[in-house]
């Protein structure tokens, strides 16, 4: 629309033929339109909800919820807030789509490049794999994974599997021993950080030497061992006192330990199998993207094949894979929502759903429980957009 | 844009069925069909049968109010919502009564623009307990873990009563009744918390029903009943006085069976007040005349609602108990209706 | 003199060729090729053989309830014996012709899209996108032409399914390509106001939209004014589709060179013809794998009508399989659902490979 709005204006035209009154009168209406249409919905919702008596405001957060939740991760029970019940909901959705996330980014590079296989067998195993999955609803998956998988697979905690009476697995989730350290364990957590800058140095060192010397460095194996061994040091020599509460069952289910419920078992396996299928694809159109020139240009180097690999292809390949890779990671953050349909307490489950009903406010917390979602997106898409351009090709 | 906007203008304006903007009562004479929220499963109260027709003591409820404000206890069209969306949907207005097993609380009576238009059917929250478990009270299931339907009171009522007794429970919440009974049978959970009248409905649908035995405790008061929107007396008047007047006249004995004969031939005033024949209950509501008579011509009193959906003659076999009329030493107890 | 004879050419080595080449190349290349090759056999012998054993050669295909499946394997009578319900719903028995005409209505309008010979393939598309859909609408819910009015709670199955997806495909494309384009606009409101809206669709879950639209519509509408629960669900699902379908084309358009839009505006062209017949039409034919990528997530997301108590497919068999006949039977019930789905999808990404190959022409490499 630019090049008629700068072209030379030829004189005397009708004035609803001139291109700058046109912009300027279509602008005009349609922010008329658009802020009639939202003002009309304000005004409407906020009529029919005074005349209809329904309390408005977030007061509620601050009121008892007086209702139990089944897996949180922070303190909660009958005696804490609605505004608390948003807290557990928020870090169950975390929860499970950090744990999707990783499984279906491990799981889809494997297929994507299985897929690639110069073996038959394997390349078609894949293929069958991606296009069975992903053309089959997540809702349905997700039901198949809890009800017709884990839920009957599962036996009661009396016939539970048992693994060294350490970890132990049944119906009502998966029980592993938990370690309590004492209070010198923040040594440990420093040593952890303390590795993780180290690493990073090493990094830049690494870096410069090669640059100026030609010398390669292990910088895998060395960040490996200041990651594994500092912390480690720190923690035989601090003498951390380590107790472990092992669950063992007692009355009608385990106690003690950790607690993994089958819920999450499912939703994670039925997100990350589904993910997994749209991400090996975009791996496999990453890889393929990455014209063969490349490969031979590097063998012509004289580079060896885990080399071209490492320092050619996958770069490249990455900055393909990169943006697809966010979309299909958000997307599984979103569908993790569908976690209400099995009882998983997500936000939705326990935020939208118990909270909503026992307090009735629903325009306050499906906006609430939306405006988190939408944060989470844009937040991840913003620092991606970043990311990527950090990372484009700099042309010249 | 612009076009896009314009055609979704028509597209919606087309697909609008535009009602006057009036009372609820007005808005369903005008539309001739109540629209009335439902359960989605549960035997005896609401649930759809064979032919797909609604059937239960709820849904009676409403087909009584159809008949009595459009004539036809067929005019209803029945919404059937989890108990997450109920409220919201009678709030917003997507249904004119939530006829759906719905406790009777303060909050929700004074916080979410609702009324309560009486109670028919008492209730109480008890627990089903495998049978294998052994456990003969409530007071046993100190770490149990409870299935629960979500967004119930009885979500509340258990926590309460664990709690006041110190023991310890994990909640595992469904969405449907189904899904509870499954969650229950498949044993995701020791023991599985609602109301009474629907324990029994739910062993009778497991697999095994000899498995399950329903603990004697009774934990809580559920009264059940229609609920309204706040702020519509006239249409909170009719759905109350259409349940009063079912007790009144189960308490004269008026039946389905006899309705006709007793409008041509009684002399007893009560039961003419009531079948408009004389005086002008109807009119008071703004409906007509034989109100009251064509509700119990085609969905009867309230006793025979309550015998035909959950009494004992029903699978579910639940005796009257505290439903009875109080003179029979229930509860269930209309205010003149005169 | 001697005419020269080429000796005829020698067989390729039998290590390199037929059977044993292939087998050689493909399966045992190399000592871990060839271990991964093993591993697979023997995981498609664990899985695969008892799998069809189960459901095809020790099932049970027909009866009336449970006790009708006796030989251990799947139980595929709850198909046979329900298959009505899955298909139509609540739909009445005696109205279910309706529902048949629109299939083959269906059918006539789309099996000639896959014959290359048939002459009168843009007829029959524009009236696949048009005149059928006013024509289903109007058997399907009858109240016209002496039809009796079926209301929508009646409709359900993989009916209900497909209508949802094709009118939700229908309106979702139009939709995005307006977005799309006013994402790309020159009008700063304009192209605000279309950013917004397609990062709020895409930011948020299809589940708070459904159920927004679902039991708090009436909130936001004035009062009196209402609009059908399908039709609500369906404009949720529409709205959430298109935004994701903008961004598609919205790829489309940036890939197209600038000379095109330049030797658009120099034919004199304005600025919805120079869209309509030279931009669009090429960048569309660029995003046809996204396109259809977005039909088919559009097409499994019907699936989540069910959570607002819509009666699709899913949730037909759901409860068919939780009822007393056939109780039990959740396996065989999602491997049926997941097969009628996959079916469908499968076939549409194909197609679109298909149209992919055969309208390829420039532009990509």
């Amino acid at each position: 629309m630019s090049e008629r709005l700068n072209t030379p204006q030829v004189p005397k035209t009708a004035i609803w033929n001139d291109p700058t009154f046109r912009a300027i009168a279509i602008q005009v209406l349609a922010s008329i339109a658009i802020i009639w249409f939202f003002w009309t919905i304000f005004d409407n919702t906020l009529t029919n909800m005074s005349s209809r008596g329904i309390t408005t405001g977030f007061g509620f957060l601050n009121n008892t919820a007086g209702f139990g939740i089944l897996m949180s991760l922070i303190d909660y029970d009958e005696t804490y807030t609605y505004g608390r019940t948003f807290y557990v909901g928020l870090l169950n959705t975390l929860l499970v789509s950090f744990l999707a996330i990783v499984c279906a980014t491990v799981i889809g590079f494997i297929i994507g490049v299985a897929r690639l296989s110069k073996n038959w067998l394997i390349s078609k195993m894949a293929a069958v794999y991606v296009e069975s999955i992903r053309n089959v609803p997540l809702l349905l998956q997700i039901f198949f994974w809890n009800f017709a998988v884990i839920q009957p697979l599962l036996p009661s905690p009396k016939q539970s599997f048992a693994l060294a009476d350490m970890f132990f697995l049944n119906n009502r989730g998966a029980y592993l021993p938990k370690p309590h350290f004492d209070d010198r364990i923040w040594l440990v957590v420093i040593a952890i950080f303390a590795a993780i800058v180290a690493i990073v140095y090493v990094t830049k060192w690494a870096r410069r030497r090669q640059e100026s010397t030609g010398q390669p460095f292990h910088t895998f194996w060395a960040g490996l061992g200041i990651l594994l061994g500092l912390p480690l040091a720190t923690y035989f020599l601090s003498g951390v006192q380590v107790t472990v509460d092992y669950p063992a069952l007692q009355g009608f289910n385990m106690r003690g330990g950790t607690e993994v419920i089958p819920e999450l078992l499912s939703l994670t396996l039925a997100l990350a199998t589904y993910t997994a299928s749209f991400i090996a694809e975009i791996v496999r159109a990453g890889i393929q993207g990455v014209s063969y020139g490349q490969t031979e240009a590097a063998r012509a180097l004289g580079l060896r094949h885990a080399y071209t690999l490492r320092l050619v292809v996958i770069p490249q390949a990455m900055r393909i894979i990169i943006p697809p890779l966010t979309g299909q990671y958000l997307n599984l953050m979103k569908n993790s929502s569908l976690a209400t349909a099995i009882g998983y307490p997500d936000l939705v489950g326990v935020f939208m759903g118990t909270t909503l009903n026992q307090t009735g406010q629903a325009v306050e917390i499906v906006g609430m429980t939306m405006a988190v979602y939408l944060a989470i997106s844009l937040i991840i898409s913003a620092f991606m957009n970043w990311w990527n351009k950090h990372m484009a090709l700099v042309e010249r | 844009m612009r076009k896009s906007i314009t055609i979704f203008g028509i597209v919606a304006a087309s697909m609008i069925a535009a009602t006057a903007q009036a009372g609820t009562l007005e808005d369903v004479k005008a539309r001739g069909v109540l629209s009335c929220g439902v359960n989605n499963g549960l035997p005896g109260f609401s649930q759809p049968d064979e032919k797909n027709n609604w059937t239960g003591l709820d849904v009676d409820t409403c087909r009584a109010v159809a008949a009595a404000v459009l004539g036809d206890a067929n005019k209803v069209s029945f919404k059937p919502l989890t108990a997450k969306e109920r409220f919201t949907a009678l709030q917003s207005g997507e249904v004119d009564i939530l006829s759906r097993n719905t406790t009777w609380t303060q909050t929700r009576d004074t916080s979410l623009g609702l009324k309560y238009a009486g109670v028919n059917y008492y209730d109480g929250q008890g627990f089903l307990a495998h049978k294998a478990l052994g456990v003969k009270s409530a007071k046993d299931l100190d770490g149990a873990s409870v299935c629960i339907q979500a967004g119930t009171t009885t979500e509340l009522n258990v926590a309460d009563y664990f709690r006041l007794h110190g023991m310890k429970y994990s909640s595992v919440v469904f969405d449907t009744a189904d899904q509870t009974r499954e969650g229950f049978e498949a044993g995701r959970c020791d023991t599985l918390t609602s109301d009474q009248s629907q324990l029994y409905a739910i062993r009778s649908k497991m697999a095994d029903p000899t498995s399950a035995v329903v603990l004697p405790e009774v934990i809580s008061k559920e009264p059940l009943g229609p609920v309204v929107r706040q702020g519509d007396d006239a249409w909170f008047n009719i759905v109350r006085w259409t349940l009063f007047m079912q007790i009144e006249a189960e308490e004269l004995g008026i039946t389905s069976a006899n309705v006709d004969d007793l409008k041509a031939n009684t002399t007893n005033p009560g039961i003419k007040r009531i079948l408009g024949t004389e005086d002008n209950a109807g009119e008071r509501m703004g409906l007509s005349a034989d109100w009251a008579y064509n509700a119990i011509k085609q969905v009867g009193n309230y006793g025979e609602m309550f015998d035909r959906n959950v009494g004992p003659a029903t699978p579910l076999a639940i005796a009257r108990g505290l439903n009875a009329l109080w003179s029979n030493g229930g509860i269930q107890y209309a205010p003149p209706l005169r | 003199m001697n005419e020269f004879k080429p000796l005829p050419n020698l067989p390729p080595p039998v290590a390199t060729a037929g059977v044993i080449g292939w087998l050689r190349a493909n399966l045992f290349p190399s000592p871990f090729s060839a271990l991964l090759t093993v591993l697979g056999i023997y995981f498609l012998y664990i899985t695969l053989v008892p799998f069809l054993d189960w459901a095809v050669f020790s099932a049970d295909w027909f009866g009336t309830d449970k006790s009708a499946c006796i030989s251990g394997g799947a139980c595929w009578a709850f198909v046979t014996s329900r298959i009505d319900f899955f298909i139509y719903g609540f739909f009445p028995t005696s109205e279910v012709w309706r529902i048949n005409i629109c299939f083959a209505l269906f059918v006539i309008s789309f099996a000639p899209q896959f014959f290359d010979a048939f002459p009168y393939k843009k007829n029959l598309g524009i009236f696949s996108l048009t005149v059928f859909p006013a024509i289903s609408y109007v058997l399907i819910s009858g109240g016209w032409f002496g039809l009796v009015e079926v209301s929508t709670e009646k409709w359900g199955g993989l009916s209900l399914t497909l209508m949802l997806a094709y009118v939700g495909i229908v309106a979702a494309l139009p939709f995005g390509v307006v977005l799309a384009l006013g994402r790309r606009s020159q009008l700063p409101v304009i192209r605000t106001f279309c950013i917004l809206f397609i990062e709020w669709w895409r930011g948020v879950p299809l589940i708070s939209v459904l159920f927004m639209s679902s039991v708090m519509l009436p909130l936001f509408l004035p009062e009196g004014m209402n609009f059908d629960k399908l039709l609500r669900a369906l404009i949720g699902i529409i709205m959430f589709q298109s935004a994701y379908m903008a961004e598609v084309v919205r790829g489309g358009l940036q890939a197209i060179p600038r000379g095109q839009h330049e030797a658009a505006d120099a034919l004199g062209l304005g600025y919805w013809k120079s869209m309509l017949l030279v931009i669009l039409p090429q960048a569309l034919k660029l995003v046809i794998p996204g396109i259809v990528n977005t039909f088919i997530a559009l097409f499994k997301d019907t699936t989540l009508v069910l959570i607002i108590g819509l009666f699709e497919v899913l949730a037909s068999v759901e409860a068919v399989v939780r009822g007393a006949q056939w109780r039990g039977l959740t396996f065989e019930g999602y491997v049926f659902v997941g097969l009628c789905f996959w079916v469908f999808c499968f076939g549409m990404s194909r197609y679109s490979q298909k149209l992919e190959r055969k309208l390829n022409t420039g532009h990509k490499r």
